[in-house]
This record gives C-alpha cells, structure tokens and sequence, in this order.
C-alpha cells in the first residue's frame, strides 16, 4: 500500500506565536564547554534578507551518534537533544548555540541537517550545512564529490567567531543546493 | 463600504487568469504533482523565493532518516485544547479537529509532535504583523500543540477560524485554515502545511491552496465533517488525516532487496 503524501504549504507570516519558543535555538547554553554558534542569514532571490523564515536543524552528538533524548521544547539545560528551532530577524538572521556534530555514517563528512520554511516558499526546503573541516572528508564525501564546485560551497558552513556560518540563498547566483530524497 | 484599495496589487481578475492558465497547462501533462509549485507567479511572495535548481537527489543518512524525539515534558495534554487558559470563553463556532499521522505505507506515526496556529473566529491573528481591521478576542491565541498516540492519532479542540484578507491582489482572502506542523518518524519527513475547512467558497480565488496544482492532491488538504465526531449540544468535528512522504525504510534486507 503506498498512500499519496498530504500537501505542504507555506508556513506563512503568522506563525511567530505558534512555532517558536523558549529556548528554542540554544541545544546548549550560549557560551557553555563545547558550545559553539551557527549562524548566517536567509536571502531572497534579490540578495534581500527574509525577515520571516523558520531554520531548523536536526544534528548528531560530537561523537556521530543520535540522541533519542525528549526535551527540545523544554530545554533543561543538560540533555542534548539534537534539535532546535529559529525564526529570522529583520536581515533575515538566523543563530543557534550547539555542538559540532559528529559524522553519522563511516566516510561521511559531517553536517548539520537543516530544513527552511518561509512566507512566499510553499513546501519546506531541506538542505546540509557541512562542517568545514581539514578538507579531506569534505573531499571524499559522496554529496559534496558528486557537485561542481561553485555549487558545492553552498553546503559548507565557512568558520566565523566562536562557531560556523551558514548562509542560505533560496534563490540567485549564490542558490543553496537543496536536497530531495527519494520516495519525495 | 470597502477597504482603502492599493494602487499597485493587482486584481483578483488578473490572478485568476493567472490560475487558469496554470491549471490548464497543468491538464495537458501526463504527470500527477502532489506538492505545491515552489514557483507559483500568482502567490506574488513565491516570485523571489523559490530556488531554480532542480534539487540534488540524495539518500539520506543515519541522522537524516531519524528525527527529534518528543515526550510528556515537552508537551502538556491541555495544550490540545485551544478554548481554554484565558478568563472566559473564545467567540466562535467550537470545533474538534482529529485524524491520524501515518507514513506512506498507511504505518501510524506514534508520539510525535503535532504543532497548530491559527486565526481566531473574526479571522484575526495574534501577531503585530497582522493589520486585518477585526477584533482580537482577550479569551483566544490559537496556538496548540499536542504528541501523537499509538495509532497515530491527534486531537484539537478550538474554535473554527475566520478568512482573512491580505495583501497579495486586491481583494484577496484566504480560505479558513488551521496552519499544521507534523514530525514523521525520519527528519526527511518534516512538513508544515495547512488544513481547509469543505465548501470554502474561496478555495477558487486563493493561490496558495492552487498551488497545488492537481485536484486530487487539493483535496488532500481538505477536511472531512464528521457526524459521529460532532459531539451533542458541544462541538462540530472535523476529521483530517496525514500522509507524510515516503517510508520509515525499516524493511527487512530481504524486502528492501525486491
Ligand atoms: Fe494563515
């Protein structure tokens, strides 16, 4: 049996006080041992910043494993849950205070999953936000080897203060590379 | 009377030629589309936002085919219920909105977290960003959440939201909607989306819910009426089910190999 898939829309300019809260893009405590800071910002096809888009990402542990932990939603400040929840500011920045993830597959670089919804994007974009590492795993990744390399770039995170950044271009000479898995 | 009209949206004429066409080109492909167009010109926000690469193909990995776990201390059982937590009673028609979330082999999706946001009976939402001349209501917000239980299954009680005008041609409004977002049992799964009431008279003016280019697919988005749901001298129910994209890919090696 293979059922059709529900729809998606848009997440629309309203959905600050249902989707957000509390805590919701801090997996660890800013300034914490090990924490470190995911940025950037979420442009439109005209370089502008969109100023209500929703980033979330979904991450491994330092050491590549999964956490099975609840408690995304009411952090208490120790377990690491693996999940977190930003709307963007008025440039259409975007921060997370997190871990470094680990590689979750043997031969795998590592990376963050990132899915992003906007007002005026009518089904969620997925895409990988890669650690920037010594550039030997980032070479030998599957993904990462099979694009061209203006293209590859969208997908890894450059090194900034006290962490990564990541931005994400929905559209323009600098489009992010999203993803689609199979069965979508 | 009427609004103060904006000399620079266009007409709701315009965007429904617009929408014909779209559907028209649409019938004459031999393909089934079951997501909304990304590139969809009459929702005029989609213009600058939608990506022009096709997207990369790729099998996703172990953390990608797992997904954010849920539990009784994220979620409080009276967050279901959307009519509750202020001084009084909200305005509206009460509702209850129920259904199941199953993957694409009909497997129910057990304690997961469903998220819903909403307009309020007068179409109003409780957001600065919302200019819509109709009163709040001190006894509603709208937002809810609750986890799926060992069928999948969901449970809201609110109040039916209102339509609601916006900026996008002159004279648009939206269908009532229940704004839904839905964890699957992979993080691949993840969809936010929107669930219609049946018989909107809108549902032909509105580019959002025709981006969706298929009526078939449409009608996915569309909830049933439910008499047995409908509870006496109290509620009006609503019956939606979810279908998240694709499988949990927990075959057997032997299955998979087929
Ligand atoms: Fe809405």
């Amino acid at each position: 049996m293979t059922l059709l898939a529900t729809p998606g829309q848009t997440v629309g300019p309203f959905f600050h006080y249902g989707l957000p809260y509390e805590g919701d893009r801090d997996l660890v405590p800013p300034g914490s041992p090990g924490s470190v800071a995911l940025r950037g910002q979420v442009f439109d096809g005209a370089g502008g910043g969109v100023q209500d888009a929703l980033v979330e990402i979904w991450q491994t542990r330092p050491d590549g494993t999964v956490a099975h932990s609840p408690g995304s939603l009411r952090r208490d400040g120790w377990a690491f849950t693996g999940f977190g929840r930003a709307s963007t500011g008025r440039d259409g920045q975007y921060a997370f205070s997190t871990l470094v993830p680990g590689p979750s597959e043997p031969g795998k670089a590592a990376f963050f999953a990132v899915t992003v919804f906007a007002r005026g994007l009518l089904h969620r974009l997925f895409t990988r936000a890669y650690v920037p590492g010594d550039g030997a795993e980032l070479a030998a990744d599957p993904l990462l080897s099979s694009l061209p390399a203006e293209r590859r770039q969208t997908l890894i995170a450059a090194r900034g203060e006290r962490g990564f950044v990541f931005d994400i271009h929905l559209q323009g000479a600098r489009e992010t590379v999203f993803l689609r898995f199979p069965g979508h | 009377m009427s609004g103060p009209a904006a000399p620079t949206l266009g007409s709701q004429t315009v965007i429904s030629s617009e929408i014909a066409a779209i559907a028209a080109g649409y019938q004459e492909t031999e393909g089934e589309e079951n997501q909304p167009r990304l590139d969809y010109p009459p929702y005029r926000s989609t213009v600058l936002r939608h990506p022009t690469h096709v997207p990369i193909e790729v099998d996703p990995e172990a953390i990608e085919r797992s997904a954010p776990c849920f539990g009784d201390r994220d979620v409080d059982p009276l967050d279901a219920d959307l009519t509750i937590g202020h001084p009084g009673e909200p305005i509206g028609e009460r509702i209850l909105v129920t259904g199941r979330v199953v993957d694409g082999d009909g497997r129910p999706v057990r304690g997961q977290l469903v998220e819903i946001w909403q307009a309020n009976a007068a179409g109003r939402y409780v957001h600065r960003r919302d200019q819509h001349p109709a009163p709040l209501d001190p006894n509603f917000t709208g937002a809810g959440r609750c986890l799926t239980d060992q069928e999948g299954g969901y449970r809201f009680q609110t109040i039916k939201p209102g339509p609601y005008p916006w900026r996008n041609h002159h004279n648009a409004w939206r269908p009532a909607h229940i704004h839904f977002s839905v964890f699957g049992t992979c993080f691949t799964q993840r969809l936010v989306t929107q669930m219609y009431f049946p018989g909107d008279p809108l549902f032909a003016f509105d580019p959002i819910y025709q981006s969706v280019v298929d009526q078939r697919a449409r009608d996915r988005l569309v909830a049933t009426y439910d008499h047995d749901l409908t509870s006496h001298e109290w509620a009006i129910g609503y019956r939606w089910d979810i279908v998240l994209t694709g499988s949990r890919r927990t075959l057997p090696e032997s299955e998979d190999a087929r």
